[in-house]
This record gives C-alpha cells, sequence and structure tokens, in this order.
C-alpha cells in the first residue's frame, strides 16, 4: 500500500516533468532509494510496472533503483558507523546517542527521454 | 537519447500540492491540523473532549480518514462539530490531494479549525504533506515510552506530542521523562502535553496552546 501512493507521487512528478519540457516518452528513471528508507524495492518495481502500462509518457520507462547506504553519526565519540550492520548503537563506544546522517531518501535522480 | 537531472525528492509533486492547499487555507484563516497516532491511541476520543471544551468559542469541523466506515464521523457529529468521511481507498496515509478533496466536501462555510483525523498508522502519514498549517501526534501510555526508537519520523515532524490515557499510567511501565528526553532528542522544538480524556487531566494546557495556534494563524 505504501508503495503504491509513493508510485502515484513519482508518476505525477514524472508527468509535470515531462509536460514542462515536452517530452512525450521517458525511457529510464532513475532512483535513489536510502537503505532504510522503508521501501521495498521489489514490490516497488512490481508497482511501477503495473502503474506505467497506464500512462503514454511513462509506459516504456524502465526503473532504476540505486541503493544509498545509510550511516549513522555517534555524538559521543564523533565517529560514523553503517546503519544496517550495527543499528542505533555506536560499535565503536556503545553509546546510544546517536543519529541517522544518511539513508532514508528516495530521490529522483534523473530521467532518459528520447529526442 | 537525452539524459535529464532532476534530484527531486520522490514526493515533490505531493509537496508543491500541499504547500499551494497550506498558503490557500491561511489566507482563508483556516488553521489544518494534520492529527497522527496509532490505531487505538485516541484521536476521536480526544477530539470529542476538546471539541466540547472549545466549539463556543470557535467554528471546527473535523475530516475523519479511514480506509472503510464511518463510525468515527458519526461520534464526532453527536457531539455538534461538522463532519465528513474521506475514505483512502485502502491507501495507509492522506495526501494533499486527498485533503484537498475531503476539504471540499465540508462546503463554503468558514471554519477557525479543521482537524484532519489521519489515518492510525505511525509510518506513512509522516512521509506525506498534508498541507496542514501544524502536525499534531498523540503516544498512548499503552502503547510504551519506546516509541520514538521504533517511529523517529513522526516524532521528527510533529509540532506537538499529546502523551493519552495518563489515567491508566500505574497499570503500565511507562517513563514519561525517557519517552520526554527520547522525543526532544529528535525534535527539540516539540510541544508535549500529557492527558487523559477520562480524568480531564492536561486538557487545559492542551486547548490553550489550540487556540492560541487558532489565533496565530490568522495573523
Amino acid at each position: 500500500m505504501h508503495e503504491m501512493g509513493i508510485i502515484l507521487h513519482l508518476a505525477k512528478t514524472l508527468e509535470e516533468t515531462a509536460e514542462q519540457e515536452q517530452i512525450k516518452k521517458i525511457t529510464r528513471v532513475t532512483l535513489e532509494v536510502g537503505e532504510v528508507s522503508g521501501i521495498l524495492t521489489d514490490y516497488f518495481t512490481d508497482c511501477w510496472n503495473y502503474f506505467r502500462r497506464k500512462h503514454p509518457v511513462l509506459e516504456s520507462a524502465e526503473l532504476d533503483l540505486q541503493t544509498l547506504p545509510a550511516v549513522t553519526f555517534c555524538g559521543n565519540c564523533e565517529k560514523t558507523y553503517p546503519t544496517v550492520q550495527y543499528g542505533r548503537t555506536c560499535p565503536y563506544c556503545g553509546s546510544g546517542e546517536t543519529w541517522l546522517l544518511k539513508g532514508n531518501e528516495c530521490i529522483i535522480k534523473e530521467i532518459e527521454v528520447e529526442d | 537519447m537525452k539524459i535529464i537531472e532532476l534530484k527531486e525528492t520522490i514526493t515533490a509533486s505531493n509537496d508543491r500540492d500541499a504547500a499551494v492547499l497550506r498558503a490557500e487555507l491561511k489566507e482563508k484563516g483556516t488553521l489544518l491540523v494534520n492529527l497522527m497516532a496509532s490505531p487505538g491511541a485516541g484521536k476521536t476520543t480526544l477530539l470529542e473532549r476538546t471539541i466540547r471544551d472549545l466549539k463556543d468559542e470557535m467554528n471546527i469541523a473535523v475530516m475523519e480518514a479511514d480506509v472503510d466506515s464511518d463510525v468515527d464521523a458519526v461520534r464526532i457529529e453527536k457531539i455538534g462539530a461538522k463532519a465528513v468521511q474521506a475514505h483512502t481507498d485502502g491507501m495507509c496515509h492522506m495526501d494533499a490531494g486527498m485533503t484537498r478533496r475531503a476539504l471540499e466536501g465540508l462546503g463554503d462555510e468558514p471554519f477557525d479549525l479543521v482537524v484532519l483525523e489521519n489515518v492510525g498508522n505511525l509510518i506513512c502519514p509522516a512521509e506525506f504533506d498534508t498541507g496542514a498549517g501544524k502536525c499534531v501526534m498523540l503516544l498512548s501510555v499503552p502503547e510504551g515510552d519506546d516509541k520514538p526508537l521504533k517511529y523517529p519520523l513522526m516524532f521528527s515532524v510533529s509540532d506537538v506530542l499529546i502523551i493519552t490515557k495518563t489515567d491508566v499510567a500505574p497499570y503500565f511501565d511507562f517513563d514519561f521523562d525517557a519517552c520526554i528526553a527520547r522525543a526532544k532528542k529528535l525534535n527539540p522544538n516539540i510541544t508535549i502535553f500529557k492527558v487523559s480524556a477520562k480524568t480531564g487531566e492536561g486538557f487545559e494546557e492542551w486547548e490553550a496552546w489550540l487556540k492560541s495556534a487558532v489565533k496565530n494563524w490568522k495573523n
């Protein structure tokens, strides 16, 4: 359900861009998806493949999902570490005073279009 | 073939719709509050008591967002506030477009305060801007003081956190200080109230905040 809601907005954003730039066909959409963004990439791609058929400008657009690693910062020892492996507890000093630096974003990086 | 760099967030179209809606509501002097919480945290019960206390001072309407049924809208109308039921058709959150359509369902009457009671869920509603002027979240005592650790985004986007059902605190090991510290760490500017709709504890403070928010929105 969550993925479908995001797809609806992705499609709308792309259609608005296509109209502004007078693009007839988008052939590839490259997304940068953070490791802890909560998006299930398999399900997301399935949703996209279902949805794109309904939009002429998007129907031949393949989805290219690039994963961005999640990184957490420790406020106690000021080191950074990979979030997925260690979670909220700093592997260097054991502190829980940690903040996610990046990894929950979901960005449309670029689109490939027909000339 | 040509590559166009976008570097936009995936929900950019929703963010734009939400900004337009917020500006329109500011112009009209209507404060839209996006009320978010888990299912069963006490959203409708909080609203019932708040509306009963404030309905003579301001014109209030409620938009109930649920996947199905209209039981919440019926409860709100019983107290004498206007309510519309918005069905999200299975979707787990409200976005700016759905919010605009629900607002249209309220008609042309001018409201000082419109509360959007979002779908009971601590995840997706936090990710979609509805166009609300203020975001208020509830956390009920039985849910536990560790919720800020599990759902950080919700606590980060909310202006207000209301801890509900404080009357049952003696039966749960809910650590208020730990919960508040966790929420403040995620969001230093968050305003926190502790309330019980049963005993009335904390309602004076919460309603004073709400009245001043409605007043400030009109300036």
